[in-house]
């Protein structure tokens, strides 16, 4: 297709390669290390589940024990097929039995690799079968009820209460959105667990536990079969668990997961070894389950300037591509991030937001984009509030984004009300209804102000990839060149659960999940 | 100007004609839509002091809820000439200003510590503020001469804030509330205070908060020393630390 903004594909070929290359660098790094939450996520995917008498989540339980033994380097799934082999019981009851110090997993006596590797593929591929058929049940969904028109529209619920979540996530998709999020609690994505079972108690959000998974998944396939849509569930696989909440979300049919490679490094002060070792392992699983991944590129331009900064939106975003095709998630189901976000008192502002718009459409053609709404510029004066919503809605449906993450008018004041997402809902059907191939009937003038600024974002974010790719992106974050955010190597949460693997690690599910049959 | 003289006693909502008390509302009732649902409507109007409420639109939500869009004439009125309201009230400097109040008041750097403590995830407020770039077109602390401004970013816990502050030994603490779920930023204002209180230095400092549902009254209330809200800059912020400092001689 010819490029409507007259870009320059050796400059996107050239910085995609560059892309290539950073990943490429990252992924030997990765390739021999493993972490905590990876193996547990293992645990989990081997029947692992439930907790015990102090609440501590066995999927912890278990690898603490393995961690005291020295034997994380090996892998979770060696232990335990190890133990399966050894006590023929079930990685569920050889856990409880961990639980009660009846077992110590490391110390049990070691069975023949070959015996132990039968056993734990015997259970592994049941649990991949078990994926599969998950997003198998998507696809017949989608074809028997159907689906909404793209841009999917994306809200937010966040009561704290997985049952009252489940009240106001039935009725937006009864007033027609596609996608329902559940906000997690606030610093969830620092515990170094995931809680279990419902949950009722949560500030700014709920705790994401695969039974709040399970209820809300149960719900949302009712509301689907009455409003004939399939309504999509989306949950954060960002933080300490990426992996983990990848693997329950693979359980529990989740449809959109957000899966930044970069943002738990910037933004939650992760640290940057753990968070890149823990996303490749839940993309390999995201991928593998049809989940459509959201990368978080709108998060640098609600601390940066969304007009000087934005080719570092599109650098990410090639690097997000890269990292996410290394762990086999195709196009299709990459929704890389970007946002409305430029001060609405900049002359031709809307010009520039949709250049952009309409640039990542160009480079990334077939993944679903999800374009974030305005929050930065949002003043509590809900009526210019709602105008500035019409606006991001209208650029959305021009340039055909994938995922409308929905601007609320009363943003900055409250987590939405009821009403407050009717209205928005209301805003942007109108407006996608109203303008629906706007896009398909516009050229634009050339070398005008859209192609202009278009190629200036291309070209500063080509730049900036080359040079990251001179440098390494360790040493990229460490100066701050990604949201003005500066992270030490060595520095950030949760880097003493990163450890080197040794040369017989053994997690089944990279290859099962990888390489298998999709 | 307005033709008619305005009774400052008896103040009430104007829509087209003076004292004509008009009031727009929206709200959701958690019944189903309908006429019983219009008349509930009105009803709470009416208890509300809303003469002549006229439901103008309402909608099904969905849940057996409905929303409505209501007018009514408002039938009570306000002493507009007996009003206080607390205020941050002095001469506002500008940056240079500042700088130079401390150069020739102060006499050394002064360290500024602020953070969006709690849940709260939105850095804007704090960023507006403490950040180079500042906010529309002013300037924020950490590009003033004599301040040494650090921004802590998202949802620190008051005991790291009040940590960070013993160890870089702040002369001033700025809070920001931005974004709250039933009404949580209180208690945890609240609890600022209790912890500098437990470790014997409040006195020793200037404790501001600022965000878009805090006042100066509030802040007030809760121990604070001045609270800031919806389109203050950092030059406001500044002038009031400085200005506490050599009033309460913390120089």
């Amino acid at each position: 297709m010819k490029s409507k903004l007259n870009l320059d594909p050796n400059v996107i070929e050239s910085a995609r390669s560059a892309a290539g290359q950073i990943a490429e660098d990252v992924q030997k790094f990765i390739d021999k290390h493993t972490t905590v939450t990876v193996e547990r996520t293992v645990a989990r995917l081997l029947g692992i589940d439930g907790v015990d008498d102090i609440d501590k989540p066995l999927p912890n339980v278990v690898i603490d024990n393995i961690l005291e033994g020295g034997g994380l380097p090996r892998g979770a799934a060696f232990w335990i097929g190890n133990a399966v082999v050894q006590t023929g019981e079930t990685p569920q009851e050889i856990a409880k039995k961990i639980s009660t110090g009846e077992i110590d997993i490391t110390k049990l006596p070691l069975s023949e690799e070959s015996e132990i590797k039968e056993a734990v593929e015997k259970i592994a591929v049941q649990t991949v079968k078990k994926i599969k058929a998950n997003r198998e049940k998507r696809d017949e969904y989608i074809k028997n009820i159907g689906e909404g028109n793209k841009p999917y529209l994306y809200v937010i619920v966040a009561t704290g209460n997985i049952h009252e979540d489940i009240i106001q996530a039935q009725a937006a998709a009864r007033q027609g959105a596609d996608v329902i999020a559940v906000i997690r609690t606030t610093a969830q994505s620092l515990l170094d667990y995931v809680p279990y079972g419902a949950t009722t108690e949560g500030f700014g959000g709920t705790y994401a536990t695969q039974e709040n998974f399970r209820l809300m998944r149960k719900a949302l396939d009712e509301v689907g079969e009455e409003v004939g849509r399939y309504i999509r569930l989306c949950n954060y696989c960002s933080g300490l668990c990426m992996p983990e909440i990848a693997a329950m979300g693979a359980l529990e049919r989740l449809d959109v997961m957000l899966n930044d490679a970069l943002y738990g490094i910037l933004f939650r002060d992760i640290n940057m070894q753990r968070t890149l070792i823990d996303q490749y392992f839940s993309r390999i699983i995201n991928g593998y389950a049809g989940i459509i991944i959201n990368t978080g590129e709108d998060n640098y331009l609600t601390t940066s300037d969304a007009y000087q900064e934005a080719h570092t939106v599109l650098a990410s975003q090639l690097i997000n591509e890269q990292f996410a095709l290394k762990a086999g998630i195709p196009e299709e189901q990459m929704g890389l991030g970007h946002a409305f976000e430029m001060d609405p008192s900049i002359e031709n502002g809307f010009l520039y937001e949709l250049s952009q718009a309409l640039m990542a459409r160009e480079i990334f053609p077939k993944a679903p984009l999800k374009y974030m709404p305005p929050t930065k510029f949002m003043t509590g004066n809900i009526f210019r509030g709602h105008i500035q919503d019409a606006l991001f809605n209208l650029i959305s449906i021009w340039s055909k984004q994938g995922i409308q993450l929905l601007g609320m008018l009363t943003e900055a004041i409250h987590t939405p009300h009821l009403q407050d997402r009717m209205l928005s809902i209301e805003n942007a059907e109108y407006i996608f209804n109203n303008a629906r191939n706007l896009g398909d009937e516009i050229e634009y003038k050339k070398d005008g102000i859209i192609q202009t600024r278009a190629k200036e974002v291309l070209s500063k974010a080509e730049d900036l990839l080359k040079n990251i790719e001179k440098e390494g992106i360790f040493q990229t974050i460490e100066q701050g060149k990604f949201a003005d955010v500066k992270r030490p190597f060595t520095g950030g949460k949760g880097l003493e659960g990163v450890t080197e693997k040794d040369e017989k690690y053994y997690n089944p599910f990279i290859k099962l999940m990888l390489g298998g049959e999709r | 100007m307005a033709v008619q003289k305005v009774d400052l006693t008896k103040v009430k909502p104007y829509g087209d004609t003076l004292n004509d008390g008009m009031m727009q509302l929206s709200f959701t009732l958690p019944v189903p839509y309908g006429d019983e649902a219009s008349e509930a409507a009105k009803i709470l109007a009416k208890k509300m002091g809303l003469n002549e409420p006229s439901v103008v639109y309402s909608k099904d939500l969905g849940i057996g809820y409905t929303y409505f869009v209501l007018y009514g004439k408002c039938t009570h009125t306000v002493d507009y000439t007996d009003i206080e309201v607390p205020k941050v009230d002095m001469e506002f400097m500008d940056k240079y200003e500042v700088e130079d109040f401390i150069k020739e008041n102060i006499k050394r750097d002064i360290v500024i510590v602020g953070a969006c403590t709690g849940t709260d995830a939105h850095t804007v407020g704090i960023d507006a503020i403490i950040n180079m770039k500042g906010f529309a077109g002013h300037y924020g602390l950490e590009r003033y001469k004599g301040i040494k401004a650090y921004n802590l970013g998202s949802q620190v816990a008051n005991e790291d804030l009040v940590a960070k502050a013993i160890e870089l030994n702040a002369d001033a603490i700025l809070v920001s509330q931005v974004v709250t779920q039933k009404d949580v930023h209180i208690p945890n204002l609240t609890e600022l205070v209790e912890l500098l209180e437990a470790e014997g230095i409040r006195d020793k400092i200037v404790l501001v908060c600022g965000g878009p549902r805090l006042s100066h009254e509030l802040a007030q209330e809760l121990g604070y020393d001045a609270g800031f809200t919806t389109g203050s800059f950092a030059n406001h912020v500044a002038t009031f630390v400085v200005n506490q400092m050599v009033d309460r001689k913390l120089i």
